[in-house]
């Protein structure tokens, strides 16, 4: 057989540890957002009957099917909530540990401050920054490699959507000084 | 036979140069993405969703499609060559595959896998191929209240069938359909929802949910988890290839067994999931040994991809035929069709014979194309798995906010889109299922009008759903499969009273 089976070995230094504390058990999350779509049953509910959610001489109002759908999901979260409650000392798995916490963050925050910058320099010059620092700064790559990736992606991504697809994105003060 | 004429007139309307370039570009796409860790079939459409969206119709359903086909692919080169199922359905197929790979077998396995694939999407096409243009046709004779009560059998197969905690499914499915309701009411006029904000006008866009959901939260969740590899590489020579057709014949029941158990799971919302390992345990009660399955046996793979493929490819059928996806990959799928201006559902056939027909070749010549491809390249694809997470995560992530921006031209969709991906990472993490989620964003607003149609036609009257056999027996079997975990739990008990 002409088949090679050398071994594909990546190796993961940033990995989260194993031992890692517990953040928060997934039955206070639960309970959490069984909280929250509570109290989004209870707003789009009372709105949905600001609307009208009664019938009048041609139907259903508007706020009709969406009102009995607030009543259906408020159930489904109290239901939700009794059980969790009632299950609590069992919940205790965890929903994070500190090390996936870390991680996690570690997406989000950059992702939050790209859609930011997105807003006030434009698609392609966060992009840049976000591929190149994400790649440096969390995955610790080498500078130049970081960069050239990010321009590379950023310019292949300008040119398939703004140039040959006329799919126009945000821009900012760096495409207005090219007249873009 | 009209079928037949169609489909040939299918397979003219896919024979341009541009066509086929666009179905190479899907496919290595979608290979790409189903290689990459934490991404896979539906995350992968609703990604490059956005590059389709300046084609025409046809041209873009065959790119996603073959997007689709291609993320299939690449799930069963790292279930066989790392042991990491890509997607769920791809479990089963570690079993026997990964001992495969670790007896110098990969390329053995991986042909099989590729093979079993190809047979499973190829009877499910078949399948769709005849039975979609008569449901469809039977289907136009449908008014408002058939179709509603085809919505409500959809969402209550999903509440009662389903393997999640069911007031999981109802608080999934309910906050997609208010979610869909958003905006402008399609009847009235009236504003819904919007607490007055000018953004909540436009209502909430399923595909900007639909990539935040499955982009973003995988892209989380993805780095939660260590992603140090371990696998094995192969090459696939000819030989290896024609000895394991060679072979096929002996294993024909497997396969025609997995193929017609994933296409019933793949129209009903049992899914792929149930499907591959239904298919793999099947194969293993019948087989010969049933003690050497998890040690390498070519059945164990053959069994739960054909299944796997059989049930992704026949959940299209409800989709085309009736505007009801059968997954989630479907649904986004559907919502594409929207974005470019189709309107889903029996109409479908008769308005845009060459769509339909188009993306029923394309189904064809994508599982042929996608075949010989993934044969040939698996050397270059396993080794994607060698560039660092931290170059693809941002890049994922750029690539989600551009798919989501270029839908309205909204900034504010960028920010729905952060905040759909949060929601579905907690989702996902305290088992709150997204496929009812996508398939009521998909659905609401016309299940909705569907609703109210039928009110105002019978004056308010509920009776209405019960007003002729057709749609008397479609509202019957809803109830009861809504109620059928309950049903199900008496019969149990009756029986054991009886032993």
């Amino acid at each position: 057989m002409s088949q090679t089976n050398l071994e594909i070995i990546v190796d993961d230094p940033t990995a989260p540890e194993d031992d890692s504390p517990s953040v928060v058990t997934s039955g206070a999350v639960e309970i959490f957002v069984c909280l929250l779509l509570l109290a989004l049953a209870a707003t789009l509910g009372y709105d949905n009957w600001r609307t009208g959610a009664s019938w009048d001489s041609t139907g259903p109002e508007p706020g009709y099917f969406p009102f009995y759908l607030s009543v259906i999901l408020g159930g489904g979260s109290l239901y939700g909530l009794i059980v969790t409650l009632v299950a609590h000392r069992k919940a205790t798995e965890t929903f994070v540990t500190r090390a996936q916490a870390r991680r996690v963050m570690a997406v989000l925050v950059p992702t939050l401050l790209f859609c930011l910058l997105t807003q006030f320099l434009g698609l392609y010059v966060a992009s840049f920054l976000l591929i190149a620092g994400f790649m440096r700064l969390v995955g610790k790559l080498v500078l130049w490699k970081s960069l050239l990736t990010a321009f590379l992606f950023t310019a292949i991504m300008f040119v398939t959507f703004d140039i040959a697809f006329d799919v126009i994105m945000p821009k900012g003060p760096l495409e207005a000084a090219f007249g873009h | 036979m009209e079928a037949l004429g169609l489909l040939l007139h299918g397979f003219a309307v896919l024979l341009t140069l541009k066509t086929l370039v666009l179905m190479m570009v899907g496919l290595v796409l979608g290979i790409f993405v189903g290689v990459l860790p934490g991404l896979g079939g539906p995350n992968g459409v609703a990604i490059l969703l956005p590059l389709t969206f300046t084609m025409d119709p046809t041209s873009a359903i065959v790119m996603l499609s073959c997007i689709y086909w291609g993320a299939l692919f690449g799930g069963a080169i790292t279930s066989i060559l790392f042991n990491i199922p890509g997607e769920a359905w791809s479990v089963a197929t570690t079993f026997d595959g990964y001992p495969m790979a670790q007896q110098g077998r990969a390329a053995e396995a991986l042909t099989a896998a590729f093979t079993s694939s190809f047979i499973g999407s190829l009877v499910a096409v078949l399948l769709i191929t005849f039975l979609a243009p008569m449901i469809s046709s039977f289907a136009l004779k449908f008014g408002p209240p058939e179709f509603f009560a085809v919505y409500l059998l959809t969402f209550c197969s999903f509440v009662g069938l389903g393997r999640e905690a069911k007031h999981k499914t109802v608080i999934s499915m309910s906050l997609g359909l208010l979610l869909a309701g958003v905006g402008m009411d399609t009847v009235s006029g009236q504003l819904r929802m919007t607490f007055g904000s000018s953004e909540l006008l436009r209502g909430i866009n399923f595909l900007v949910a639909v990539i935040g959901l499955f982009g973003i939260s995988e892209i989380l969740l993805t780095m939660e988890e260590r992603l140090a590899l371990r696998g094995h590489a192969a090459s696939i020579s000819l030989r290896v290839v024609l000895g394991v057709w060679k072979d096929l014949p002996k294993y024909w029941v497997t396969l025609l067994r997995s193929s017609f158990i994933g296409c019933w799971l793949g129209i009903t919302p049992g899914g792929a999931i149930a499907a591959s390992f239904m298919g793999y345990n099947l194969a293993k009660r019948f087989g010969k040994d049933p003690r050497s399955f998890g040690k390498g046996r070519i059945e164990g793979v053959f069994a739960p991809e054909t299944a796997a493929h059989a049930s992704g490819t026949a959940a299209l059928l409800p989709m085309l035929a009736l505007g009801i996806p059968g997954s989630g990959t479907a649904a986004i799928l559907l919502g594409g069709l929207m974005v470019w201006g189709l309107n889903p559902g029996p109409l479908l056939f008769v308005e845009h014979k060459d769509f339909v027909w188009g993306l029923i070749a394309s189904m064809y010549l994508g599982n042929v194309v996608g075949l010989v491809l993934v044969l040939t390249t698996v050397p270059i694809f396993a080794s994607i798995l060698r560039v660092p997470f931290a170059a693809v995560a941002p890049m994922i992530v750029v690539s989600c906010a551009i798919g989501a921006y270029a839908i309205q031209n909204a900034m504010f969709d960028i920010w729905l889109m952060l905040g759909f991906g949060v929601v579905g990472y907690v989702f996902k993490k305290i088992g709150i299922p997204l496929a009812p989620f996508t398939l009521a964003l998909v659905l609401g607003n016309r299940a909705e009008d569907a609703f109210r149609l039928s009110m105002i036609g019978s004056g308010g009257d509920l009776k209405v759903f019960w007003s002729n056999g057709l749609v008397g027996s479609i509202t019957t079997l809803a109830i009861l499969l809504l109620c059928w975990p309950a049903i199900d739990d008496v019969l149990r008990r009756r029986r054991m009273q009886w032993t």
